[in-house]
C-alpha cells in the first residue's frame, strides 16, 4: 500500500511538472545572468504579463549547445531567446530564427532607430532579432587618480599620449602601475582591440590589420603597457580590482564596471576611451530578442518582446541592470547615480567630434571565438611575449585572412565595404 | 545447479558494462572521429591547428613541468606521512581525517582558496606587509613572475592532491606484516634499511596504483591552474577548454582531448613496465 501511494505521488508530481512546463513560456537568456539581475528580470521586468514566463539563464557556450541540441532533436521547449548580437549570429546562419519583420515595423514607428534594427538583420533580408538593450565600453577612474592627470588634459578628450603620461605619473607617485585592462580568461579584452584600439589607430579592423598604422599602434600600446598593471591578464571584471584599489583607472564594459561605481558613485569618474590618430573608436554592444523556429509559444513570445520594448520597461531595465534602452527615450533624472555616471560617459563617447563607431561583426557564424583569438594571440605575442610586431602581424594576418575567406563575411564599419569576404590588406 | 546459472555473473555485470559502453566508449569514438575529421572527411587539419597554436608548446611544457615537480613531492610526502602515522597509536584516525580534508574540496574551490591567499589583496601579502617585508601589494601570479606563479600553482596542487596518494599508501602500509619489521629490528637493521629493504618492496602494488592515479590526474590538471594562472599558465586541459568554450571549435578541443588521453595511457604503461609487481601480490 505504502509503495502504491509513493508511486501515485511520484506520478502526480511528474504530471504536475509537465503541466506547469506547458503553461509557461520559456525565455532563455545569456544576458542578465547574475542572481540579482535575473531576479530583477523575473520580478520587475516581466511582471504585468498575462501569461507566466519562465526566465532561464545559460552561459553563452551552453546556450549554443542547447539551441543546437533542440534543433537536432526537433523538440523545442524554448519560445524566446535573449542573447548578444554575436551569439545570435550563428543561429541566424543555420536558419534557426523566425523572421520578425512585422514586429520590426511596429517598433520603428514606436521610436526604435532603423540603424539599430538593421543590425538585427544580421546581414540577411529578414529581421532576425529585435534589439533589446544596448551597452558599450568606457573607462572609469578613482577620483584619487585625477591629481596625476597631465596638465591641460581634458578627461573626456584623452588621447593615448596623455593616457600614457597619466599612467607614468601615477606609477611614479604610488610605486605601482595603476591602469587595468580585463585581459583575463573571461575578460572582454578582444573587444578592446576590435572596437577601440584598431579603429583608433588604423581606421579599420580587418582590412588594416597589419598595415603601417597598425604597427605604429602596437608600438604605442607597448609603451602604454609599461604602465599597465601586470595582473591585468588575471582580471575578468574590472569592477573588482577598481573597488579593491588594485588599480585606479580601468577600461571595461559598462555592466562590468557598474557594481564598483554604483556602490560609491562619489568616488569615481567615468569617461570615454582615449583617441588615436584616426579617431576615438568605440563599439556598441547590442543584446537582442529572437524567436527560434519551432518555438512552442510564438504568440506569447511576441507579446514578451513587445512588453520589453515599451518605454517604461526599457527605462526600468536601465535603472535596474545598467543596460541602456534601444528606444529613443530620455533617461529619467532619478536614475541610480552609478548608472547615470555610466550613461554620461556613453553619451560623451557617442557625441565626441572624433567618435568612430566600430560595428559588431556580421556573418562570422560560429567563428566569432576564433576571430577574437586572432587579436588576443597578437596581443599575447607582441605585448606579453615581446615578439617582433611585423612578423606577428603577418602570421596572425594570414590566420585572419583564412578565417574571413572561410566565413565569407563582408567588411563592416569602420572598414570600407567589400564585394566578397573581407580581406586583410 | 551452479552450472545452470553460469550466466548469472554476466547478467550482474551487464548494467555496468552497458552503462560504460554508452557513456564512455561511444563518446570516446565520437571524440576520436571529431579530432581526425573535417566536415565529415578524414583530415589532420585539427591536429595541425592544435600544433601550430601559440599555446600548444607552452601548455605541453607547463603540464609536464608541473607533473614532474608535483608527483615526486607528493609521493615522498605521502610516504613520510604514512610512515609517521603508522607509529601513532592514539588519535590516528583524527590525524588521518585532518590530512584528508583537501580530498573533500572540489578542484575549483581549492583554486579559489589559494587565489584568496596569493592574489594582490590576499592573505600572503597581508602577512608579509604586517611583518614589514613588503611595502605595498606585490603581484605573485602574473606573466612577469613566472617562477612565483609556477611555485604557487605547484604548492596548491600539492596541498590538494597529496591526500589521495597518502590514502593509497597508508592502505599499502597496513598490509605489511609486522613480523618482518620485528625480525629486521632483531637483526639490527637501521630504520632506513628497514624502510628501503622491507617496506618499499612490500608496498609496490600500492605505490604503483598511487603513481598511476596521481600522474594521470596531474596530466588532467585544470581548475587550480585556471583559478590561479588563467591566461598566464596554459596547460593541456585548459587549452581544450578554451577551444571548446571560447573559440567554439569542438574539433580542435577533441584533438587536445585525444592528446591528453594518449599521454595518460603512455604514462600508465610506463609505470606498469617500470614498477614490476609480483603477480602473487596482485589482488
Amino acid at each position: 500500500m505504502k509503495r502504491l501511494l509513493s508511486i501515485a505521488f511520484l506520478a502526480s508530481t511528474a504530471i504536475g511538472f509537465a503541466g506547469q512546463a506547458q503553461s509557461q513560456t520559456v525565455f532563455l537568456s545569456t544576458q542578465l545572468r547574475p542572481i540579482e539581475e535575473a531576479t530583477a528580470v523575473r520580478e520587475e521586468l516581466l511582471s504585468g504579463l498575462e501569461r507566466p514566463v519562465d526566465y532561464v539563464v545559460e552561459e553563452p557556450p551552453q546556450f549554443a549547445v542547447r539551441m543546437e541540441a533542440e534543433r537536432q532533436a526537433g523538440r523545442h521547449t524554448i519560445s524566446l531567446v535573449g542573447a548578444l548580437h554575436g551569439e545570435l549570429s550563428p543561429l541566424a546562419d543555420k536558419q534557426m530564427l523566425e523572421p520578425l519583420d512585422d514586429l520590426a515595423k511596429k517598433l520603428v514607428s514606436a521610436g526604435m532607430p532603423q540603424s539599430l534594427l538593421d543590425l538585427g538583420k544580421l546581414g540577411k533580408a529578414e529581421q532576425q532579432y529585435i534589439p533589446w538593450m544596448q551597452a558599450t565600453y568606457v573607462m572609469a577612474a578613482n577620483k584619487d587618480a585625477l591629481q596625476y592627470l597631465p596638465e591641460g588634459a581634458d578627461i573626456n578628450k584623452l588621447d593615448y599620449d596623455q593616457l600614457i603620461a597619466w599612467g607614468k605619473k601615477m606609477e611614479e607617485a604610488t610605486g605601482a602601475p595603476q591602469i587595468g585592462f580585463p585581459a583575463g580568461p573571461k575578460g572582454l579584452m578582444a573587444r578592446y582591440f576590435q572596437g577601440y584600439f584598431y579603429p583608433s589607430f588604423t581606421g579599420g579592423v580587418v582590412r588594416t590589420f597589419k598595415n603601417p598604422d597598425a604597427v605604429a599602434g602596437w608600438e604605442k600600446l607597448r609603451e602604454l603597457w609599461t604602465v599597465v598593471a601586470p595582473t591585468s591578464t588575471n582580471y575578468d571584471f574590472m569592477q573588482e580590482p577598481l573597488a579593491s584599489g588594485e588599480v585606479m583607472v580601468a577600461w571595461d564594459h559598462v555592466a562590468r564596471l557598474k557594481n564598483a561605481i554604483s556602490a560609491s558613485p562619489d568616488q569615481y569618474v567615468v569617461f570615454p576611451a582615449p583617441a588615436g590618430p584616426k579617431g576615438r573608436g568605440y563599439m556598441p554592444v547590442v543584446a537582442g530578442l529572437a524567436i527560434p523556429k519551432g518555438a512552442p509559444d510564438k504568440a506569447n513570445a511576441t507579446a514578451i518582446i513587445e512588453h520589453l520594448a515599451t518605454p517604461q520597461v526599457q527605462l526600468k531595465t536601465a535603472s535596474l541592470v545598467g543596460f541602456f534602452p534601444t528606444l529613443n527615450v530620455q533617461l529619467p533624472p532619478d536614475l541610480d547615480p552609478g548608472v547615470a555616471l555610466l550613461a554620461g560617459a556613453v553619451t560623451a563617447t557617442q557625441s565626441a567630434p572624433d567618435a568612430m563607431i566600430s560595428l559588431l561583426p556580421v556573418g562570422l557564424g560560429d567563428k566569432g571565438g576564433e576571430f577574437n583569438k586572432v587579436y588576443m594571440d597578437a596581443f599575447q605575442r607582441i605585448i606579453l611575449q615581446n615578439e617582433p610586431i611585423d612578423a606577428v602581424l603577418k602570421a596572425q594576418g594570414e590566420t585572419l585572412t583564412k578565417l574571413m575567406a572561410d566565413t565569407k563575411a563582408p567588411c563592416w564599419a569602420p572598414d570600407a565595404k567589400s564585394d566578397g569576404a573581407c580581406q586583410v590588406e | 545447479m551452479t552450472q545452470n546459472r553460469s550466466w548469472i555473473p554476466y547478467l550482474l555485470i551487464l548494467p555496468t558494462v552497458v552503462f560504460l559502453g554508452l557513456l564512455f566508449v561511444v563518446p570516446l569514438i565520437q571524440t576520436l572521429w571529431l579530432a581526425v575529421s573535417d566536415n565529415g572527411v578524414p583530415s589532420l587539419a585539427n591536429m595541425q591547428t592544435m600544433v601550430r597554436d601559440i599555446n600548444f608548446g607552452r601548455s605541453i611544457l607547463n603540464t609536464f613541468l608541473l607533473t614532474l615537480a608535483v608527483v615526486p613531492i607528493q609521493i615522498a610526502m605521502a610516504l613520510a606521512m604514512g610512515s609517521m602515522v603508522s607509529k601513532v597509536n592514539g588519535g590516528r584516525e583524527t590525524i588521518l581525517w585532518i590530512w584528508t580534508i583537501p580530498l573533500g574540496i572540489s578542484d575549483l574551490a581549492a583554486g579559489m582558496v589559494w587565489l584568496s591567499i596569493l592574489q594582490n589583496t590576499g592573505y600572503l601579502n597581508t602577512l608579509l606587509f604586517s611583518m614589514g617585508l613588503i611595502e605595498r601589494q606585490t603581484a605573485w601570479l602574473t606573466y612577469q613572475t613566472p617562477v612565483a606563479l609556477f611555485v604557487g600553482i605547484a604548492i596548491a596542487e600539492i596541498w590538494r592532491g597529496t591526500a589521495i596518494v597518502m590514502i593509497i599508501i597508508v592502505a599499502g602500509l597496513n598490509q605489511v606484516p609486522k613480523e618482518f619489521k620485528e625480525a629486521a629490528e632483531i637483526f639490527g637493521a637501521s630504520p632506513w634499511t628497514r624502510f628501503t629493504r622491507i617496506t618499499l618492496p612490500l608496498i609496490r602494488p600500492a605505490l604503483q596504483s598511487a603513481l598511476i592515479l596521481r600522474t594521470v590526474l596531474a596530466f588532467e590538471v585544470f581548475a587550480v591552474v585556471y583559478a590561479l594562472g588563467g591566461r598566464n599558465f596554459p596547460v593541456l586541459v585548459g587549452e581544450a577548454y578554451n577551444w571548446q568554450n571560447q573559440n567554439q571549435n569542438y574539433s580542435v578541443a577533441a584533438a587536445y582531448a585525444v592528446l591528453i588521453m594518449v599521454i595518460s595511457l603512455a604514462a600508465t604503461l610506463f609505470y606498469l613496465k617500470v614498477i614490476k609487481v609480483d603477480p602473487e601480490r596482485l589482488p
